[in-house]
């Protein structure tokens, strides 16, 4: 059903509350400001982690999401972000000060983790130069000055868990892991129990704080990060290193029920058709794969992508988006990857889209066209740097 | 079909195979003989040095090739292992399985071999940008594969032909209940009418003891590893962490009836609830358990006299067993006292991911072999704690519906309900 065409129906799932966070700044209206006068050049820290450049973190209050300190000081600043965006989600849904809703609203969570304490991690790294008992090295150094409470400062599923603390969802608290395809997965599972009727209401999304070194360790051991001078996603094809510029943020949606929607009065950004994933065979016509899978979704005329700048899966993707005849808008060149939050942040940016009607210009004009006229239906996608693929319709609500 | 849905109309859910692994050995006979006997899996830690913890004693899983090789080599093979197993009984295709695959898995981060290895590369820079200046030149893919949470899940679904994206999950101690629970789920809303369900956790590193350790939460009796579990005593003093694996092969039990495979067990109900008290403690009142164990009886479509038996989470830290009796003894009240209640844990540790899934695949083996599994060690009974906790020996019983609880850091609290008949 190409274009925002089909046909109403009360178990339609409607976007409702959009919570973002990125190098730009946070909140739905700054977000939409950005892209649609994008800066020629976005926010970027290019000494702290040379060679490699990040969209860093933007000044955050977080007393405004979190109100205390001490919840604060129990997350470490991937959590808190996460908790954070969370929270402007269901402020923007009008749920946040509903107990109610919010004690029956599911959870759906796509969490990565691991903020290690670089400063232990690093005496022990010192210390083990002309060592062979590495073993005995490592418990005498951890048992004394790991921080006892870092272990759930950075757990995967105490995003959740602090979710369910600070803004009091408790429905139910599921965490997916696994880089894009949790995103994915999480949208998608929030999606079908939604049109199910196991859920009314669901709070999905995720946020990756790239900030730290571990961070960029787990992509470079897989050798996909771009060094070198920043470049917009589609131009650092052939340039140093692997392509992906990453970046600090989150984005929560509220996904309803139409019918729940409207019993409450919530206004709607979107409706959020077919969302297809897969796990495609990278070998041969990856691009024809991609094709397909779009083609699942549902056709349209433009896409906004979560391409992360990886040289084969981005290269895949604007060859089959560009075969599909989409105009294509690659956010991360303004906000950098954002890993698990990779697809919920495309699929908000698209619901902005398509409830201004209209597409947001190009990120990078010599690579990405110019679309004049309605939009009323966009292509959410992400494909993940190394595995995983995810694309969704948004549609008018 | 008649008799195909449940009382809400939905698709009744089978289990047409299981496969385990715990430090009681591999597959299931091997582990239900060292149940039923009451026999330990704990021992004291030989895989790495013990120096300098204050738990020495773990449930490790060391008998697999992978068991020396990191947690996300064994955490594989486990699961693997288990699902191989549980695929092989369901009588499905081992490389074609054609449902979609649920499997929780602990966040494991890279590991300090790997990091040792990075920093011996001898790379330039100084600190971390030394590490990522040799994970740049040593383009090393086995370490990469172990910092992506997305991997293992990507490598069973090439083993098994399994459907779609798969997903990797974590709800802590709760992720194998869930990972069933999503199963049930999927299977439910018709999306699929087969799915595999796997919990694994190969993660008893020494980092991972020292993060519980500080924590408080592990036994710290190390001169008598085998008695260091001991759910619902008075002495208790902690968990003790453990390996292992289960797989479920989940299925309508239309399609199961219709190929003629043999239904071990129905998975009746799920019941789920999120507690926003505390990181690591309960709420004081236990609503939290309390409204996932009324949940996965409503789902289930029973009322409190259609349990049997309990598969107790059971941990055997002073603060989850008091909360599991308060929780269960507010839903079934005087009635708990009777209905026979068992931690697994007391023998195979806690399997952490994989327990929820361990201890469902246990529960079906209940049912069907018609044996209580003993809680152990019960030399010393929590005089708060009125329960029968089906001490120190095996037991005879009919069983026809078994609830299993699962709880976990994070408020995380996930109830199963297993039926031995489809009604």
């Amino acid at each position: 059903m190409p274009d925002g065409n089909a046909p109403m129906s009360s178990s339609d799932v409607v976007i409702t509350g959009i919570g973002l966070v990125s190098a730009l700044g946070e909140g739905v209206e700054t977000h939409r400001a950005a892209f649609s006068a994008p800066p020629g050049r976005p926010p970027l820290e290019e000494a702290a982690y040379a060679p490699y450049t990040v969209h860093p973190l933007p000044a955050i209050d977080w007393n405004l999401q979190i109100a205390k300190r001490g919840d604060q000081r129990q997350m470490e600043t991937w959590q808190r972000l996460g908790t954070y965006t969370a929270g402007l989600a269901l402020d923007d849904a009008g749920i946040k000060a509903d107990e109610a809703l919010c004690a029956s609203m599911d959870m759906v969570v796509a969490a990565g983790g691991g903020e290690r304490d670089e400063a232990v991690d690093l005496s022990i790294l010192a210390a083990s130069d002309g060592r062979d008992d590495i073993g005995v090295l490592v418990n005498e150094k951890l048992t004394t000055e790991l921080r006892p409470t870092l272990f759930l400062a950075q757990l995967s599923n105490l995003l959740a868990g602090n979710i369910s603390i600070v803004h009091k969802v408790t429905g139910s608290s599921r965490t997916f892991m696994g880089e894009e395809g949790a995103g994915v997965a999480a949208i998608e599972t929030a999606a079908a129990r939604i049109r199910s009727g196991q859920s009314t209401h669901v709070l999905v999304g995720g946020a990756f704080q790239t900030e730290h070194n571990d961070m960029l360790l787990g992509y470079e051991l897989g050798s996909h990060l771009h060094r070198g001078r920043w470049k917009p996603v589609w131009q650092r094809q052939g340039m140093e290193g692997g392509g992906v510029v990453t970046g600090s943020g989150g984005a929560f949606l509220v996904l309803e029920s139409r019918e729940h929607a409207e019993k409450r009065g919530a206004r709607a950004y979107a409706r959020l058709g077919a969302v297809a994933s897969d796990r495609l065979r990278r070998q041969g016509d990856y691009a024809a794969g991609l094709k397909a899978l779009a083609g699942r979704a549902g056709s349209t005329k433009l896409a906004v992508s979560g391409a992360s700048g990886a040289h084969a899966a981005t290269g895949a993707e604007k060859k089959a988006l560009d075969g599909l005849g989409c105009a294509i808008r690659a956010f991360s060149t303004l906000t950098g990857h954002l890993k698990e939050a990779q697809f919920p942040f495309a699929v908000a940016l698209a619901a902005l889209a398509v409830q201004d009607g209209k597409a947001f210009p190009p990120l990078d004009p010599g690579a990405e066209q110019a679309l004049d006229g309605e939009v009323r239906a966009v292509l959410a996608t992400a494909v993940g740097y190394h595995r995983s693929e995810g694309m969704a319709l948004v549609e008018r609500a | 079909m008649a008799g195909m849905a449940d009382h809400l109309g939905r698709p009744l859910v089978a289990v047409t195979g299981i496969g385990i692994v715990t430090s009681l050995g591999a597959g299931k006979a091997e582990n239900w003989t060292a149940l039923t006997s009451g026999r330990s899996g704990i021992r004291t830690i030989s895989r790495f040095p013990i120096e300098h913890l204050n738990t020495r004693i773990s449930g490790m899983v060391d008998f697999l090739p992978s068991s020396s090789r990191g947690a996300t080599a064994l955490t594989r093979e486990m699961a693997e292992t288990a699902a191989l197993e549980a695929i092989g009984q369901s009588g499905h295709s081992e490389s074609e399985f054609g449902g979609p695959l649920f499997l929780a898995a602990p966040p494991v981060e890279l590991d300090w071999s790997s990091r040792i290895a990075l920093q011996r590369a001898k790379a330039e820079g100084e600190g971390m940008g030394r590490l990522l200046a040799a994970a740049r030149a040593l383009n090393a893919l086995d370490m990469f594969d172990t910092s992506q949470f997305g991997f293992i899940a990507d490598r069973l679904a090439d083993r098994f032909g399994t459907r779609g994206l798969p997903i990797t999950l974590s709800t802590a101690c709760a992720s194998g209940a869930t990972a069933i629970q999503l199963g049930v789920e999927a299977i439910r809303r018709g999306e699929c009418d087969r799915a595999l369900a796997i919990g694994a956790d190969g993660s008893a590193t020494a980092e991972a003891l020292i993060r519980f350790s500080l924590l408080s939460a592990l036994s710290t009796q190390n001169d008598a590893p085998e008695k260091a579990s001991k759910p619902f005593s008075r002495d208790r003093d902690g968990f003790v962490l453990a390996e292992g694996a289960a797989a479920l092969v989940l299925e309508s039990l239309e399609s199961a009836t219709a190929r003629g495979a043999t239904v071990l067990a129905v998975l009746r109900g799920c019941g789920e609830h999120a507690d926003d008290f505390h990181r690591t403690r309960t709420k004081p009142d236990g609503s939290p358990a309390i409204a996932a164990v009324r949940a996965a009886l409503a789902d289930a479509g029973l009322g409190e006299d259609g349990i049997d038996y309990v598969n107790a989470h059971g941990t055997s830290t002073p603060e989850n067993d008091r909360m599991e009796h308060l929780a269960l003894s507010t839903v079934f009240g005087e009635r708990m006292k009777s209905i026979p209640i068992s931690s697994n844990k007391s023998m195979i540790g806690h399997t952490l991911s994989a327990a929820g899934a361990v201890e469902a695949a246990f529960s079906v083996l209940t049912m069907r072999e018609s044996v209580l599994p003993p809680t152990i060690n019960h030399d010393n009974p929590d005089p708060a704690i009125l329960l029968d906790v089906v001490p120190n020996a095996k037991r005879s019983a009919d069983v026809r519906a078994v609830l299993s609880n699962s709880f976990g850091f994070g408020g995380q609290n996930t109830c199963l309900v297993l039926a031995r008949e489809p009604v």
